[in-house]
């Protein structure tokens, strides 16, 4: 699914990497715990995550993964961006709350990935 | 490449924001070497995690990173208070962590056994009151 197509289906707005949204990602995880997040290997993945601060940019950098997207309406700060930017990670931001934002997008053929024994 | 080559860093105790520099700068330097993503994924989660444990439980420490070119070596050194029993930490789920750093997205009880999942060894060596040394190796 293209990162262009999960920011229609959850009504995002683009908060960084305009440029990366035509990038394709193959799977998806929806979590606030960072080492759940280290637990799981598939490349070119998406992160949807309710936690804000800077070490979800550095899990999501040393997973590979292409695209963050922060639920329930939260915005990370400035610095937080930079740092995704930097990575070349695209940010996105919905409203929706994390059970529907993970929901929609299974419903539209993008699955989990698997977890590293 | 018999020669190993060594990377140092000195991890900041209190600088929650700042954990996990180190491990973004070693997979920015294996990448620069050219060993492949598998690896570097999995040398710079394991280490990332270590920088985690070593800011939360220990007030910070050093990672020594050795590379070689049949494998990369990681030792990661502090002075935090221990591990009393290394086996029962080691289970998935088991955490010390304060409730505060599971707000911040830590603490679940996987960062050891991570660590242990990415690595083809890991040795740990603690003494309460005196600290903990994590040797792991991934090879290439």
């Amino acid at each position: 699914m293209k990162i262009s197509k999960i920011k229609e289906l959850l009504e995002a707005e683009v908060l960084s990497g305009e440029e990366l949204i035509e990038g394709e990602v193959h799977s998806a995880c929806g979590c606030d715990m960072m080492s759940d997040v280290l637990a799981f290997v598939k490349d070119q993945a998406v992160l949807l995550t309710g936690l804000c601060n800077p070490q979800v940019v550095r899990t999501a950098t040393m997973m590979d993964m292409r695209c963050i997207v922060f639920v329930r309406g939260k915005r990370p700060s400035a610095d937080v961006v930079a740092l995704a930017n930097d990575s070349g990670i695209a940010v996105l931001a919905t409203d929706m709350r994390m059970y529907a934002a993970c929901g929609i997008l299974y419903q539209n053929g993008l699955h989990a990935g698997e977890c590293s024994k | 490449m018999n020669d190993k080559v060594v990377f140092h860093f000195d991890i900041d105790g209190d600088n929650f924001t700042s954990a996990g520099e180190a491990s973004v700068k070693i997979k920015k330097l294996l990448r620069e070497m050219g060993f492949s993503p598998d690896t570097i994924r999995r040398v710079s989660v394991a280490m990332y995690e270590g920088e985690i444990n070593m800011v939360i439980h220990a007030n910070g420490g050093a990672a020594d990173v050795e590379v070689y070119s049949d494998r990369i070596e990681i030792i990661l050194a502090d002075k935090g208070p221990g591990i009393a029993n290394i086996e029962l930490a080691m289970q998935e789920g088991y955490s010390t962590a304060p409730d505060n750093i599971r707000s911040l997205g830590f603490g679940a009880g996987m960062g050891l056994p991570n660590m242990k999942r990415y690595t083809d060894e890991m040795r740990i060596e603690s003494a309460v009151g005196e600290g903990t040394t994590i040797y792991m190796t991934v090879r290439t």
